[in-house]
């Protein structure tokens, strides 16, 4: 099993009030999966998304992944967790903007210390994966939506993690592109990847293999697509 | 335990460096603070440095291993004390005996007695001459040398020859071209042959010492009274032992005047050291001051630049939150934003160690004091740059590098 949660429990402090963003979420979640996460604003799918990608912690619950005890970590090793173990990609591509397409994939290489060389080579094997090598000096002001996007798929693939995770990922691009988007995503799912899509868009959910939708930060249905 | 690769620091010298240009007034403005500091602290440790060189330099002619047995010292600092000195004996010819006949730790002893008058060779004269009285051993106890002819003897002491050597300066104008030696000059009503010409010895603070002519003192004191007070000079044999020198003479000189044993020195022992003494006295205070001016410039500086990263944190909070997504560790967040402080920093210390190199050449061109940019203030200026830049980086470092990730992607 990739991912195992139990009981997870997240909870917000807005003002005096306390607010129950996740309430006991009990998800498994095994290797090469195509999963998407569904549900209305307000769902929980962001938190959910937050404490699936080691971007925040849990306030109660165990969260395993690959076996490693995720909840309990601290800011640097959960840092390395998602080094090594999470592809981000994002609704609005978050990319270094004064960096080049190249740059951008290099990054998680040289926080894990790569050596130069061979960073290059594997950023360059990426770009080459989403159909961008020749794009791979320009700069994302340079680049299209989709190319973009693109890009950071390149990036979260680059250190060939056990998850990707797409948060939204045709929220910001035209039916069409997404449409290319969702297709580079069904190949890396081909090739064996795991992938976690969060979306509103039933359309987009619909190219997964298993849709779990939330509602009041509970895990309202999870069923094959 | 490694705190950071290559390649973390290249990533943080390249970030650095990128939000530099893309922001260059404001790095620019930013590093006012930081130069202007450098500037005035480079420039006066450079100045003051250059200063004592100068001073140094000019009263060299005093002679490190020389003292100056006189009524008066050199340093006087209040009018009251200059009032009492007035009232001190003279020293006397018979001082200068006695202390010849009973040191032990000289080398040589003269005496010297001055006053300026007009010398005249044929038609041509020079007003306001040193006329200077002294002894043979003015030659060693002075380091003077005669670069024509030759300075007296002491039988010529003795018999009151009417002979002089003259300076440089005297030379030059009296005679342009001709030889003087075996000339005879007026001074005043009274007719000198001249047996020597000085060798050229240069200005003192802007006073020549090649303006004078050198006479036997008992000439001196045939023509122009012995009322005056004299200065015995005595060098010692060797440097080291001038403390010991000095005591002897006090108890020479004490002997001399008969003083009892609670009786205060009425005479007082010069020394080159003592004007070195008081100049480091009064540029200390200055250096103080002005170092002090200097280290506000740059603190305030720094709190420009501590300014400036703050802003720079929250500009860029979406792109530390990125980093930390990608798996950026806190530390290596810290790094890249002391990195880019310690930049802004060094900018400043470079600028401002540029300008000061470019003061420092003009005064040494306009003024006659050797003003350098040692090597160590280069070095002083990597300090700088490394202290204030960690110094004031570091908070808004840590204010980044503490960011939630969520909190920070979120970021508009």
């Amino acid at each position: 099993m990739l991912i195992d949660l139990k009981g997870i429990v997240k909870d917000y402090q807005v003002g005096l009030e306390k607010v129950h963003a996740l309430c006991t979420i009990d998800l498994q979640i095994n290797k090469g999966e195509y999963v998407a996460i569904m549900g209305p604003s307000g769902s929980g799918k962001s938190t959910l998304m937050n404490i699936l990608g080691c971007l925040d912690t849990p306030t109660a619950g165990i969260y395993k992944l690959n076996n490693a005890q995720v909840s309990t970590m601290n800011d640097d090793e959960l840092a390395e967790i998602r080094n090594r173990e999470i592809g981000f990609v994002f609704q609005t591509f978050n990319l270094l903007p004064r960096a080049t397409a190249l740059h951008n994939v290099e990054l998680p290489l040289i926080y894990n210390g790569t050596p130069a060389a061979q960073r290059r080579e594997m950023a360059e094997k990426s770009l080459e994966k989403v159909g961008l090598k020749d794009r791979m000096n320009h700069r994302p002001n340079e680049l299209s939506g989709g190319q973009r996007q693109r890009v950071a798929i390149a990036r979260a693939l680059v250190n060939n993690p056990s998850i990707i995770l797409a948060d939204e990922p045709t929220g910001n691009l035209d039916t069409r592109t997404g449409d290319e988007i969702m297709e580079i995503c069904e190949d890396l799912h081909d090739a064996g990847n795991t992938i976690i899509l969060v979306t509103h868009e039933e359309y987009i959910a619909e190219h997964s293999d298993r849709i779990i939708r939330l509602r009041d930060g509970m895990v309202e249905r999870d069923e094959a697509a | 335990m490694k705190f950071f690769s290559w390649s973390e620091i290249a990533e943080g010298l390249g970030i650095a460096f990128q939000a530099l240009k893309s922001n260059r007034l404001r790095t620019i403005l930013t590093t006012l603070g930081i130069f202007i500091g450098v500037v005035v602290i480079t420039v006066i440790i450079s100045v003051i440095q250059g200063l004592n060189a100068y001073v140094k330099g000019e009263i060299s002619f005093l002679g490190a291993d020389t003292v100056y047995i006189s009524r008066m010292p050199w340093t006087i600092t209040d009018y009251e004390e200059y009032l009492e000195y007035t009232k001190r004996k003279r020293i006397t010819e018979d001082h200068y005996e006695f202390v010849k006949r009973y040191a032990t730790l000289d080398e040589a002893i003269s005496l010297e007695i001055a006053t300026r008058r007009t010398v005249k060779y044929g038609s041509e004269s020079l007003d306001d001459v040193i006329i200077t009285g002294t002894s043979e051993d003015y030659v060693t106890t002075q380091n003077v040398v005669a670069e024509y002819g030759r300075f007296f003897t002491p039988s010529e002491v003795n018999f009151r020859k009417n002979v002089c050597v003259i300076g440089y300066e005297v030379a030059s104008i009296l005679f342009e071209d001709r030889d003087p030696i075996g000339e005879r000059i007026k001074i005043g009503a009274n007719t000198f042959s001249i047996i020597g010409v000085l060798e050229e010895r240069g200005q003192v603070f802007g006073q020549s010492l090649d303006n004078m002519t050198i006479i036997p003192y008992s000439v001196f004191e045939k023509i122009y009274g012995n009322r005056r007070s004299l200065e015995v000079q005595v060098k010692a044999r060797n440097p080291d032992i001038l403390e010991e020198l000095i005591d002897e003479l006090i108890g020479i000189m004490r002997r001399a005047r008969s003083l009892g044993a609670g009786e205060p020195n009425d005479f007082s022992i010069n020394q080159q050291s003592e004007i070195m003494d008081l100049y480091n006295s009064i540029t200390q205070i200055l250096y103080i001051v002005l170092i002090g001016i200097g280290s506000i410039s740059l603190v305030v500086g720094g709190i420009g630049i501590m300014n400036i990263m703050l802003v720079s944190v929250t500009e860029r909070t979406r792109e530390i939150g990125i980093r930390k997504a990608l798996g950026a560790k806190n530390r290596v967040i810290m790094w890249q934003f002391l990195v880019e402080s310690m930049f802004v920093s060094a900018i400043g210390v470079t600028i401002g160690i540029l300008i000061s190199m470019g003061i420092a050449m003009i005064v040494r061109s306009a003024t006659p004091i050797p003003v350098n940019i040692s090597l160590w203030v280069l070095f002083l200026g990597i300090a700088f740059t490394v202290t204030i830049g960690i110094f004031f980086g570091l908070y808004p470092a840590s204010k980044a590098a503490r960011l939630d990730p969520v909190e920070a992607l979120r970021y508009e």
